[in-house]
């Protein structure tokens, strides 16, 4: 299944990839990170890895998508 | 290019080992920051080029001056508007790098719109992206060149006004009037739709670059949240619903199906080419000289040569200097210079002596070849006694009243004319003073001619003048 | 080779090639602009690039790209161009890039006019533009001495990782003298820390950003420590029948050749004259001019400025001899016997 990962604390909680998602897999999460925000996170099922996400994120690492199975 | 995984691409560097303090994993851009899609997607292409080794990053002055923190290639980091200047030094250093210009909309616009400019016309081979968020981040947010009407900004508190600060600048439109540039789009970090749009123009950018079809660059509506003051979320909206009806997405120009490739030619010389080329030789001819036998106040000469711009004094002086210098000689040539010597007067100042020249002045000259009234004027009361005047009578109808000088007169351009061109008068005059003074002789006056006259088919109509020169006066010193 | 009748200008061109410059951005600018037009000449010819800026700016940061990458690269201009340039050169001292920098310099301030001064002494001796920097500043006085030091900049340059200037007239850029250039021979400078756009420099900065103030003070450390080295090993100077001297005459470019002939003419009225030729004027020949302190009556300077070089000299002696100033402005050249007057003066 295809998924996708966030580095959470390398997420600046700016909330793109949840608005770009097109099957609403994404998520904030209600803890705080490192860097002191609000981390995206995937819900757990439902990506579709067309990686809308991962070009939208203006952080180099904190999004990874896998497109197929690993 | 499809892949499996998508993530950091391999243009970053791993860990940011040039950026100061403990965090070297995580960028200094603000939340939802548009730079940092624009250096994923710089990033991306050149690892999928396979040209991050040959890539050198220019760091502007503004938000992205860190620039170099993140990629994985050779970092330049530029003085503020400088980077199209910085990135056109290092392409012509070396044509083989892939020599990317990252700018902002200050940096670019404004304080650089001139170097921009000229390095989009002059068709540099480097890649720019251009990230417009109209407004300066790094400092504060102030205006930039690219505020909208209206906008509020630190230096715009009540808006940018039209009557003020006149309308935001169209960087696209603007260069898409010049002929050079290969490639020019604009795109937005909005939806999927544009972001992926910027991704294409990125990577078609960089590969016009690697094709060497010459200047490509990529405007960018990017989002500044923070300058801005609104969520990233509103921020993209903003760039829609304000950015872009004023700045039109597009392609702007793009003739890269008629652009031939061009790279500069390499060219391996020898040790012995480059002297060639330098025009530098082993050997020069050599006619050694001695003035011990000369007239007192013939030797060691300061020579001043005076006339009007265009009768050739400056050459009159200077093939006697190199004549000097064939006979083993010091020797000095100063000329007037510059506009003053365009259509106005000239005159140039020669010492040719046995020993190391000191001042190359010559305000106390011994000899003066005067080819005109106003020099003759100008500068007799300047001779020392004794000194030699060759004056040209064809244009000076009154001697010099000085008794303590030796005075020759000749007819210069009457001698000229009819030896076939006025313009050799100068040469009448050359061969006067060396047949006066014998300080340089006729064989070392000729080879002089063959090293300072660029065109050869003058020189036998100046060697016969020369002769004239001396003709006339062994004639008057009987 | 043998010996060539060339103006200073183009010495300069031709010296720049035998050091091994690839890349030459320059701007037109009288009492300068023969060593572009020589420059657009032959470095075609050798396969090496020529470019002419759209401004003095522009030029300098061309030279900051190209010598980031590695390569040798230079400029030209005279006063007004200089002053453009100095935002240019304060990054170029600031991110250590080896650039050459000419100056023919003529009369100022503002538009001036094109004839020869000495009025940028202090904006190439003193750093000139922004921050903590000096660059090293070579002053010929003739065409053989503008080959010479040219390629003694490139040099220099390197060895250093500094601008270098070097620092004349338009007399001297503009006269033309027999001057013997080398041989060309092989330059070949190793610089791990350039650019290049290949693996090996992958991950090279060029940069004069230090955020945090304890580096920027240890970056501004390492410069001045440069700087001191530059001050204790490269110090050039030239002497003229100093031995018996009463009196001291300094001046450098065209003045110097003119004190020159007035140390001669001073000579055989019996006057104890000679004269101390700065080839460095930064660095200064300070201990030299210590040196004559300690032995010799007084110092005379002369300057085609409203006097800046005689600051440094008076530092140098910090009072222990008197020391006289005679100049012109303007682009008036003092003449010998004006000068003959003044040592006359100081003598009697």
């Amino acid at each position: 299944m295809p998924r996708m990962e966030v580095y959470t604390d390398h997420c600046k909680g700016c909330e793109l990839c949840v608005e770009i998602c097109p099957a609403g897999v994404i998520e904030m999460s209600e803890e705080i990170n490192k860097l002191g925000y609000h981390p995206a996170r995937y819900k757990g099922e439902g990506c579709t890895g067309c990686g809308f996400c991962f070009y939208a994120c203006p952080e180099p690492d904190a999004i990874t998508v896998y497109k197929k199975e690993d | 290019m499809a892949k499996d995984i998508l993530r950091k691409p391999k243009g970053f560097n791993d860990v940011y080992f040039n950026k100061p303090g403990a965090d070297k994993e995580n960028t200094h851009y603000c939340p939802g920051c548009g730079h940092g899609v624009v250096h994923k997607l710089i990033a991306e292409a050149l690892e999928d080029f396979g040209v991050a080794d040959r890539a050198i990053m220019i760091s502007p002055v503004g938000c992205s001056v860190f620039v170099y923190y993140y990629f994985a290639t050779g970092n330049v980091q530029a003085a503020h508007g400088r980077a199209p200047a910085v990135a056109t030094g290092l392409k012509r250093a070396n044509p083989d790098s892939i020599v990317i210009s990252y700018q902002g909309d200050g940096d670019l616009g404004a304080i650089g719109g001139n170097n921009i400019l000229q390095a989009a016309n002059r068709g540099e081979n480097i890649t720019v992206i251009f990230v417009n968020n109209a407004i300066y981040g790094m400092t504060g947010g102030q205006m930039a060149p690219t505020t909208l009407v209206g906008q509020r900004t630190m230096t715009t508190p009540y808006g940018r006004s039209v009557e003020n600060e006149g309308y935001p600048i169209k960087i696209c439109e603007l260069l898409a009037s010049l002929e050079s540039p290969a490639y020019l789009e604009r795109t937005a970090i909005t939806d999927v739709k544009n972001i992926m749009k910027t991704r294409l123009a990125i990577r078609k950018a960089i590969k016009v670059q690697i094709d060497n079809k010459g200047f490509s660059l990529v405007e960018i509506l990017s989002a500044c949240p923070s300058g801005w003051r609104m969520t990233p979320r509103k921020a993209k909206e903003w760039i829609t619903t304000n950015m872009m009806p004023y700045f039109k997405p597009g392609v702007y120009k793009d003739v890269l199906n008629e652009r031939k490739p061009y790279a500069p030619a390499k060219l391996n010389l020898s040790l012995d080419e480059i002297d060639e080329k330098l025009g530098l030789k082993e050997e020069a001819p050599s006619f050694p000289g001695d003035m011990s036998g000369l007239k007192e106040n013939h030797r060691n000469p300061r020579i001043k040569v005076a006339g009007f711009g265009g009768q050739g004094v400056l050459m009159l002086g200077n093939v006697l200097a190199e004549a000097g210098m064939l006979q083993g000689y010091e020797v000095s040539w100063l000329p007037s210079y510059g506009p003053e010597m365009r259509g106005g007067t000239a005159n140039c100042q020669v010492h040719i002596d046995e020993d190391k020249i000191g001042s190359p002045v010559v305000s106390d000259s011994t000899v003066l070849i005067a080819m005109n009234k106003p020099s003759l004027d100008k500068f007799v009361p300047d001779v020392v006694p004794g000194g030699v005047v060759l004056y040209n009578t064809s244009m000076i109808d009154q001697a010099p009243r000085r008794k303590d000088l030796e005075i020759i007169p000749v007819p210069a351009s009457e001698i000229a004319d009819a030896t076939g061109d006025l313009k050799v008068a100068n040469m009448v005059m050359i061969g006067a003073y060396l047949e006066t003074t014998k300080v340089v002789s006729k064989e070392a006056v000729f080879a002089a001619l063959d090293i300072a006259i660029k065109h050869k088919g003058f020189i036998p109509m100046n060697q016969k003048a020369i002769e004239q020169g001396i003709e006339h006066v062994r004639k008057i010193k009987g | 080779m043998a010996k060539e009748l060339i103006k200073g200008n183009e010495a300069v061109i031709k010296g720049a090639l035998l050091a091994g410059c690839r890349n030459y951005f320059g701007y037109p600018i009288t009492p300068a602009s023969e060593i572009a037009h020589a420059a657009s000449k032959y470095f075609p010819l050798l396969g090496r690039s020529f470019l002419q800026g759209e401004s003095e700016v522009a030029s300098i940061n061309m030279c900051y790209g190209a010598a980031s990458a590695g390569v040798r690269t230079m400029t030209a201009s005279s006063g007004p161009g200089i002053s453009l340039k100095q935002e240019g050169i304060s990054y170029a001292a600031g991110s250590e890039l080896p650039i050459v920098i000419v100056d023919i310099q003529r009369g100022g301030p503002g538009l001036g006019n094109i004839a020869p001064e000495q009025g940028d002494y202090n904006q190439v001796t003193k750093g000139g533009g922004h921050g903590n920097y000096k660059t090293i500043v070579l002053a010929p006085n003739c065409a053989q001495e503008m080959c010479d030091l040219t390629m003694l900049a490139f040099d220099l340059a390197d060895e250093y990782r500094t601008p270098v200037y070097v620092f004349t007239d338009g007399y001297i850029g503009q006269m033309m003298e027999p001057v013997e250039f080398p041989k060309a021979r092989e330059i070949k400078v190793e610089k791990d820390w350039a650019v290049w756009g290949n693996r090996e420099s992958r991950d090279n900065l060029i940069n004069s950003i230090y955020l945090e103030p304890l580096e920027l003070e240890a970056h501004n450390q390492k410069l001045q420590d440069k700087y001191q080295l530059i001050e204790e090993k490269e110090v050039m100077f030239d002497t003229y029948r100093l031995d018996d001297a009463e009196l001291v005459t300094m001046g450098y470019g065209i003045v110097s050749r003119i004190l020159k002939t007035a140390i001669d003419k001073a000579r055989k009225k019996g006057l104890k004259v000679g004269l101390l030729r700065p080839i460095t004027l930064f660095p200064f020949p300070n201990k030299k001019i210590q040196e004559l302190g300690n032995r010799v009556n007084s110092f005379l300077v002369v300057e085609m400025s409203n006097g800046q070089m005689v600051q440094d000299v008076k530092l140098a002696l910090l009072g222990a001899k008197p020391v006289y100033f005679y100049n012109r402005m303007g682009g008036v050249v003092p003449t010998v016997n004006e000068v003959l007057n003044k040592i006359e003066e100081i003598l009697k």
